[in-house]
């Protein structure tokens, strides 16, 4: 006590900060609500964020991999390329190094099996074989394992996530399809998930291609060089790397959605933290008073106030990270299925802590406390000693905040609505997308405790006088204190609302746009020409056929944009079923006539064309001018896609792979077709299927892509709820001198808490209205705004009735649940303590 | 013997895991034991030098190299000096196995040097593919655009005239060499032996080719000539363990005397010193260990290590006495077997050219 008696400024700080912490051991529900409310921010923000740093450093292990990053020369027929080639290159001076890469299958798993020769151009391999050229000082016995890959027995080499999918151990003898076995496995860093890399000429046997290549990734050596046709004519041509950048550009959306949420539930934690700090400065108050009439100066008591929330914010913080973690170690199996559905990049499904996450998440807590904790903090420093230690009158002090509420709310929403023209150039359509999105959720939340005092004012002037009145106005009285947490439960329904509306519409979309898409009966993929060629001829034998149509492919790049160019025939199928977006006059006989094209919609987007523009494809015979006759729908693919005539495609891309058939069959014939083909041809699963199973395969993608956003949708839900019960628990004892007078005229406490819990459903109901025009904004923003910008597809907008029903109900039960605790303590509470209240006269 | 020797055969240990000369010290004198091993061929005292067939590659023996340096002069007289070297190194004789799995490697190394710049480059090729290799006849050493070669349809005898060429991303070169005199045999008659154990290879020489040409540095071309310098060398088991590096010097007298000297050095006893005085009339005579001094006179940090780069020189039964200074003391070769290796010039009781290489500092 001498101390606090000091002059002002010479307060020590650790008696006044532990007198400041006392009244916590005197609240343990509010440092609960203070510490999980930070907690749980803090848990979602840096889950979020671990996921994000997981997947962006898989796409840099993906672009480092072999040939990966680097431009390559690829056979202009799409097949593979004489080695000899390759020796002329490098004899001209060209820093090519040879790859064989095939997709195969082991154990019925998808892998990617990659043959290089590290000897020709160790850096561009980016592999990390040991001691061997390119290394310093290979003195000595070294490792041995450069020459272990080169020389027999060999090796295999795997990301340790592939070897977990493939169900095998280093030594383990990976076996191909056709019982081909590959050298021993060995982990090792640095190779992407998904590969297995050899030697070049272990692969070209495995494979039966000796001599033969796939391509030549072309090394970063300035030196001059023979003209690559002076060499090699025109049989390869060069095709620039996708980048890291093309991964995360594709991926960018994805992550940002990602991120929003991350965001959104770390602000709606910070409104529970908010509420805690500021109601335990209201409660301390008389505290404050006393400490400053003992000397301690205002800067000591503000230091000593952040003190508290640092302390506070490190504890709740490294909680939050732990279940960070959790969280992301949860969902990182369903992000890793997302992002291999939408853009097929492989995430492994195991995480890596990083320090760097760890910091930031400890630093983003830290921030939020203290942000939180601003308007405490300003108010300790600057009240004056002898200010009254009484809470203000709270209606005047109730009008002015709303007062600050709307035009705050105004405010926001302006800047949102002039974002899009005034800072679409500079931050870009998908930032100034989510820009206007957040200016919408935040001026929403601002507007709720306006809209709620409007409406509770006019239901009190309705009310009959007496009680019911009584039931209106202290519900307006209580509003101050439980804003904040209506604002979070607004928020969690409305992003709810916004994107389950979003999630549905693109469903509902997808699942009539895969009908149409999927026309043929049955799509198959020949092994080789001479497989297809025989599989025609028996399928156009047979009377259960109706028509056999060519599905080729070959890829390109046009005006930078990977670009896939499929062929197809002329066929009623497609001029019937075949949905087109816009149009000219006759797209169809356009396309068939060899000079127009379809193009789909998110190329059309992103090069700004419509139908009857000219574009330039590059084939590999050379370019090709054609008019665009029709836009189509491509959901979910990342790349450019144009369609052309079959003739039309063969003429641009000669040397096109022409394994991929649709089949059409007689009504009931199509089961023994399919079966024929499994049988006949040993057609495996991979390389045929049925109409039906494309359908489920793609939907089952689909469903998982939107899993996490699912679970995000949950957990931000949950948090609101968290919200609302702390706030209603440490309301409920501030309560009790609004409840003794209207016990004391008669009431008993059972027809209180019913009341209590009557007045939070009505709360939660009426922001579960106000949620609803939200989350139909935010549907919007996201369909029209966002996706466009993102994915470069626009959706029709769905709307879903009879979930806004479960989601109001939903509203209503966790107002319920959260209601629940502080109504039972009313119900029990003893009498004694209701009287005590007009005896602690204030 | 040339010492890239080193270099190479950490690679080789590298590539192989095998501790190549670790058994050496019992197979006796001659070290005939080793070379059964896989069926390699063995270096024998008996095995004459058939030129111009030895010019082409002995796919038989474990290791081989085409080793060329040259000394240069500019238009306005400025020196410089360059190097291309091929090396082979075989895990199994040739034949056994082809395409990617034939256990022949090559590594070649180039570099240009200058008063005031030496710049080096590497490149490694695996043998079966075509990439790097050697053919004869027409003669015809590559790996990449890398190449030494006969112009011409390779008629006739003459190892000459050639072109030799080599490109990196920060210099470059293209010469045309050519020869009157005959190769040499250095050591007795082609054999050379290395060390007491017995290791030798078969080792010629062709020290006095008139070379010119063109060589680039940064983007600028020079005009050059002067003479050239080409040791043939090959073996199926070259050195010992303890053997810790090599200083060789090629210098040349005057148009048509020249002397080979290298000393192998051991960290358990002393150094080998031995060489060859070439005449252009094809004849060469061995200086046994003990005819010859060789002495450091002055260190230089190279790269952080301490290199002689200045030596005195003496064989008293010739009479010579010299000290040798280098063009550029910061000749280093800054290649993933890194080692020391530029033109010198000597004075004393005779004045020349020639060049240094210098392995294991």
């Amino acid at each position: 006590m001498i101390a606090t008696l000091l002059p002002a400024g010479g307060a020590p700080l650790r008696p006044v900060v532990l007198a400041l912490l006392s009244h916590w051991r005197r609240h343990p529900v509010q440092l609960v609500a203070l510490v999980v409310g930070l907690a749980v921010a803090t848990a979602l923000w840096s889950g979020v964020q671990a996921l994000n740093a997981e997947a962006r450093a898989s796409y840099d292990a993906a672009a480092e991999q072999v040939g990966g990053g680097v431009p390559r020369l690829v056979p202009s027929d799409g097949r593979t390329l004489d080695q000899a080639d390759w020796v002329a290159l490098r004899r001209a001076g060209w820093p090519v190094s040879p790859l064989i890469e095939r997709e195969v299958t082991v154990g019925g798993e998808p892998v990617r099996l990659t043959g290089l020769d590290p000897l020709s151009l160790p850096a561009l391999t980016g592999l990390d074989l040991g001691d061997g050229p390119g290394q310093e000082d290979a003195e000595g016995d070294g490792g041995d394992g450069f020459a272990s890959f080169i020389l027999p027995p060999f090796q295999t080499l795997a990301a340790r996530e592939t070897l977990r999918r493939l169900g095998l151990a280093p030594g383990d003898r990976p076996v191909l399809e056709d019982g081909t076995a590959l050298p021993a496995l060995v982990e090792a860093p640095g190779i992407a998930a998904g590969v297995l890399v050899a030697d070049v000429g272990v692969v070209q046997r495995a494979l039966g291609l000796e001599g033969r290549l796939s391509g030549l990734a072309i090394g970063d050596d300035p030196r001059p060089r023979a003209d690559l046709a002076e060499v090699t004519g025109t049989r390869l041509s060069r095709i620039e790397p996708e980048r890291p950048g093309d991964l995360d550009r594709l991926t960018r959306s994805f992550h940002m959605n990602l991120t929003a949420f991350g965001l959104l539930s770390f602000t709606v934690g910070l409104f529970i933290v908010h509420a805690a700090i500021g109601l335990a400065f209201e409660q301390r108050r008389a505290m404050f008073r006393t400490l400053r009439s003992t000397g301690v100066s205002a800067r000591r008591l503000s230091l000593a106030l952040m003190v508290e929330i640092l302390v506070l914010a490190a504890v709740s913080g490294s909680l939050g990270l732990i279940g960070g973690y959790l969280v992301a170690a949860a969902l990182l199996p369903d992000v890793a299925a997302s992002i291999g559905g939408l853009y097929g990049a492989e995430v492994p499904g195991t995480l890596a802590l990083r320090p760097s996450w760890f910091l930031a998440g400890l630093g983003m807590a830290i921030a939020g406390a203290l942000v939180a904790g601003t308007q405490s903090l300003w108010r300790a420093a600057t009240m004056p000693v002898l200010a009254s230690a009484m809470p203000e009158a709270w209606a005047v002090a109730q009008r002015r905040w709303l007062r600050r509420q709307g035009a705050l709310a105004g405010a926001i929403a302006l800047a949102g609505l002039l974002l899009p023209s005034l800072g679409g150039e500079i931050l870009g359509g998908l930032v100034a997308g989510f820009g206007m999105l957040a200016a919408m959720v935040v001026a929403a939340a601002l507007v709720l405790p306006v809209i709620l005092a409007w409406a509770l004012t006019q239901a009190e002037r309705r009310a009959r006088p007496g009680l019911m009145r009584w039931f209106w106005a202290d519900g307006r009285q209580q509003l101050s204190g439980l804003s904040l947490a209506l604002m979070a439960l607004l928020l969690a329904l409305a992003v709810n609302i916004g994107v389950g509306t979003m999630v549905g519409s693109f469903r509902a979309t997808f699942t009539t746009w895969l009908e149409d898409r999927l026309a043929a009966d049955a799509y198959l993929n020949a092994r080789d020409a001479a497989q297809a060629e025989a599989i025609v001829a028996s399928l156009e034998a047979d009377p259960g056929v109706t028509r056999v149509l060519p599905n080729w492919h070959a890829d390109t790049r046009v005006q930078g944009w990977p670009t896939e160019v499929y062929g197809f025939a002329d066929d009623p199928l497609y001029r019937e079923r075949w949905p087109l977006l816009d149009t000219v006059g006759a797209p169809w006989d356009l396309v068939a006539s060899g000079e127009g094209l379809l193009v789909s919609e998110q190329m059309a987007y992103r090069l700004e064309l419509s139908p009857g523009d000219a574009i330039t494809v590059p084939g590999a015979s050379g370019e090709w001018t054609g008019t665009i006759a029709g836009i189509y729908a491509d959901y979910g693919n990342p790349r450019g896609q144009i369609r052309v005539d079959i003739d039309r495609l063969t003429a641009l891309f000669p040397g096109v792979e022409r394994r991929a058939f649709g089949v059409l069959t007689v009504e009931g014939e199509r089961a023994r077709v399919v079966g024929m083909l499994g049988e006949d041809f040993g057609l495996g699963p991979d390389q045929l299927r049925d109409q039906a199973g494309i359908r489920a395969l793609s939907l089952s993608i689909f469903d998982r892509t939107f899993v996490v956003t699912a679970a995000l949708n949950t957990l931000t839900l949950g948090v609101a709820g968290i919200a609302l019960l702390t706030s209603l628990v440490t309301l409920s004892g501030l309560r009790l001198p609004q409840l003794a007078p209207v016990w004391a005229v008669g009431l008993t406490r059972r027809e209180l808490g019913v009341m209590e819990l009557a007045r939070m459903a009505a709360l939660s109901l009426a922001t579960a209205v106000v949620a609803l025009p939200l989350g139909l904004g935010i549907a919007w923003l996201l369909v029209a705004v966002i996706n466009v910008e993102a994915f470069g597809w626009r959706l029709p907008l769905h709307l879903f009735p009879g979930d806004w029903l479960r989601l109001a109900v939903l509203a209503a039960l966790v107002a319920a649940v959260a209601t629940l605790q502080p109504m039972l303590r009313l119900m029990r509470m003893a009498p004694a303590r209701l009287i005590a209240v007009f005896a602690a006269a204030r | 013997m040339r010492r890239p020797v080193g270099p190479w055969l950490a690679l080789v240990a590298s590539l192989l895991s095998l501790a190549i000369a670790t058994s050496a010290p019992a197979q006796g004198y001659l070290g005939l034991g080793a070379a059964q091993d896989n069926g390699f061929a063995e270096v024998r005292p008996d095995r004459p030098i058939s030129l111009p067939a030895d010019h082409g590659a002995h796919p038989d023996f474990r290791i081989e190299w085409w080793y060329v340096t040259a000394n240069l002069k500019g238009p306005d007289g400025a020196d410089y000096g360059l190097q291309w070297t091929l090396f082979r190194s075989a895990l199994a004789p040739e034949g056994s196995e082809e395409g990617w799995q034939a256990r022949q490697f090559w590594m070649a190394h180039a570099a240009v040097t200058s008063a005031d710049t030496h710049r080096s480059a590497e490149r490694f090729a695996r043998g079966g593919v075509g990439q790097a290799g050697v053919t004869h006849p027409p003669f015809e050493a590559w790996i990449d655009d890398w190449r030494f070669a006969h112009l011409g349809d390779g008629s006739g005898d003459a190892f000459s005239p050639l072109v030799m060429t080599a490109r990196s991303d920060d210099f470059a070169y293209d010469l045309e060499l050519s020869a009157e005199a005959p190769e040499v045999l250095q050591g007795e008659a082609g054999y050379s032996v290395k060390s007491e154990l017995g290791q030798a290879s078969h080792y010629f020489s062709q020290p006095f080719f008139h070379i010119r040409g063109t060589i680039v540095i940064d983007g600028v071309e020079t005009e050059v000539t002067g003479r050239a310098w080409m040791d043939r060398e090959w073996s199926t088991q070259p050195l010992v363990e303890t053997q810790t590096g090599w200083d060789w010097f090629a210098l040349r007298f005057d148009e048509d005397n020249a002397l080979m000297v290298y000393r192998l050095r051991h960290d358990d006893r002393d150094a080998y010193v031995t060489g060859n005085w070439l005449t252009a009339d094809g004849r060469s005579e061995r200086l046994a260990p003990g005819e010859i001094e060789m002495t450091a006179l002055e260190i230089t940090e190279v790269k952080g290590r301490d290199v002689p780069t200045h030596w005195r020189i003496e064989v008293p039964a010739r009479e010579i006495d010299i000290t040798t200074r280098p063009l550029n003391a910061q000749s280093w070769m800054d290649v993933s077997f890194d080692y020391w290796e530029g033109p010198v010039f000597f004075e004393g009781s005779h004045d020349g050219i020639g060049y240094l290489e210098m392995t294991g500092y």
